[in-house]
């Protein structure tokens, strides 16, 4: 295979795979972020404990954790299906993707808040400050390059399961590594794949660090 | 201004305050004086309510906090400033960010803000410093930004939870110095606790003395000073207790240089031999404490002579 022939297919599949990571990072920051405050304001100790509260919703975190994402992504077609009508195509894959990452994002949420020393919690509380005060302008703040490395994480693991996607479907260089690389012996083809996967997840990572490391005041 | 009656605070059957009564007067600076597990810490964090106690009152600046619903709670904390061992700033925000916190939670608006915070860095001797990080400045400097953030709603009273604990001896005199000017300049009633004698020493009018969840001893300074065989007098005093049967211990709490002694030997024709003493600096004045063996005729006249002159007289082997 020439490169001719290869940009066609390089470029679009990047763009797949770079919507389909992107709007599922989007919805996994949406929800993941309120349910791993939860799973720390919830619980024994914490702002509002809600001991039930929290072990139902740790309960349902596990189940999501412990699925490989090649099942997970099967037992759902019936809710990506109820959600966005179609169970093919990039669209369709922000759903699994999305449900996939939820409960990984949430843990890890949940131990960047941790992180937080009880010390300023209580502090912040003899202020007199409401327990939606503390969330916003206590946990979060001081937990940020815990999250934002948390956040880095997550994305790079979308970026995996985006390529098991592919494979059902999904597009993006997933579907490109299996249909060239695997089933047609395109090995120049599997290996500019490989360096770009490689490329992206590095840049993406040392971005994360970088910011990291910026908002850190330790 | 603050007035605890019956706390008792149990964490299952581990009883943390065992029935505890506390009266803080306006304007003075109250130690509370204990090993760490005497129960001061819980005692401390159940004036703000930050433990509720199991059983019992406290009441600051006449209302009465166990009786409130959670809001009406915070806003009382606004007016209660706290400081802490480990400061308790928050390593995102810069210095000025620390301080403006209160006055965020209390809905100050920016500009206001931006002056009282100027004000209170002046006020702990920080001015200039609002722009740098907490990770960037010494214990001591920490503990100014803690003491700022807590003067911020300006607040009747201010509770300290072992806030020199972590300094080193130069740097926990300044703060205490600092924490006596603010009480003298502002009327800022102090209630602090604290393992450090030294701290007590240094800047306390009152005291109570904690073991086991209990108060032992409490009340001014100068008054358990002139009590005899007070817990207080006897840690603050390094003489070995109780002493040699038949042996004196003298304390004065007037003018040290009076010369008692040498009189009382003139006059009675006593021989007086000293074992051992010390003269420490209170917050009150200076107290020494003197231990002597009076042998003579007239040891009773000699001593009843001391007492009258205002000395507190403890013999020992006599009742306690």
């Amino acid at each position: 295979m020439t490169w001719e022939e290869m940009l066609p297919l390089l470029g679009p599949a990047t763009v797949e795979t770079a919507l389909m990571v992107g709007w599922s990072t989007l919805f996994t920051l949406l929800l993941g972020l309120p349910l791993g405050v939860a799973l720390v304001v919830f619980d024994r100790g914490g702002l509002r404990p809600v001991p039930a509260l929290k072990s139902g919703l740790g309960f349902v975190v596990n189940v999501g954790r412990s699925l490989p994402f090649i099942v997970l992504m099967i037992a759902i077609i019936p809710f990506t299906r109820l959600v966005v009508g179609t169970t093919i195509g990039t669209a369709a894959f922000v759903v699994p993707l999305t449900v996939g990452a939820v409960p990984f994002f949430a843990r890890l949420v949940e131990t960047a808040l941790r992180e937080v020393g009880a010390d300023v919690v209580q502090a912040a509380q003899a202020m007199g400050a409401s327990r939606a005060t503390i969330v916003r302008k206590v946990l979060l703040p001081e937990a940020l390059p815990g999250l934002i490395a948390g956040l880095t994480v997550t994305v790079v693991a979308l970026i995996g399961y985006s390529a098991m996607a592919g494979t059902l479907g999904g597009g993006g260089l997933g579907d490109l590594a299996v249909r060239y690389g695997y089933q047609r012996f395109e090995t120049l083809l599997m290996i500019v794949t490989v360096v770009l996967l490689l490329v992206i997840v590095q840049l993406l990572q040392s971005l994360g660090d970088w910011v990291a490391r910026r908002l850190s005041h330790k | 201004m603050i007035q605890a009656s019956g706390l008792r605070k149990q964490y299952g059957d581990t009883v943390a305050l065992d029935g505890v009564d506390l009266h803080v007067r306006e304007g003075e600076i109250y130690g509370v004086l204990g090993q760490s597990g005497a129960g001061k810490s819980t005692l401390l964090r159940c004036v703000n309510l930050l433990e509720r106690p199991t059983a019992g009152t406290v009441t600051v600046a006449g209302q009465d906090l166990t009786a409130l619903g959670s809001r009406e709670l915070n806003r009382a904390r606004q007016r209660i400033g706290m400081i802490h061992q480990h400061f308790a700033l928050l390593s995102s925000r810069t210095v000025a960010g620390n301080v403006a916190f209160p006055l965020e939670v209390m809905g100050v608006p920016a500009a206001e803000r931006e002056r009282r915070v100027a004000e209170l860095l002046e006020l702990v001797g920080l001015d200039g410093r609002g722009k740098d990080r907490p990770h960037q400045l010494s214990g001591g400097q920490k503990q100014r930004v803690g003491i700022a953030r807590a003067l911020a709603g300006n607040p009747a009273v201010l509770l300290s939870d072992e806030a020199t604990s972590a300094l080193d001896p130069a740097t926990t005199q300044s703060i205490l110095a600092l924490l006596k000017r603010l009480n003298t300049e502002l009327g800022l009633t102090i209630l602090l606790i604290t393992h450090e004698m030294n701290v007590v020493k240094s800047v306390c009018d009152s005291v109570a003395i904690m073991t086991g969840g209990r108060i032992e001893e409490s009340g001014a300074i100068a008054d358990l000073i002139r009590t005899p065989g007070s817990r207080l007098t006897r840690e603050i005093f390094p003489l070995p207790e109780p002493g040699p049967v038949g042996s004196v211990t003298l304390t004065f709490t007037g003018d040290p240089r009076q010369p008692v002694v040498s009189e009382v030997v003139r006059k009675f024709d006593v021989d007086l031999s000293i074992l051992g003493g010390s003269i420490e600096d209170l917050a009150g004045g200076s107290v020494g404490r003197l231990r002597v063996a009076l042998e003579g005729a007239d040891t009773g006249a000699a001593l009843s002579y001391l007492r009258e002159c205002g000395l507190i007289v403890e013999r020992a082997g006599e009742a306690a």
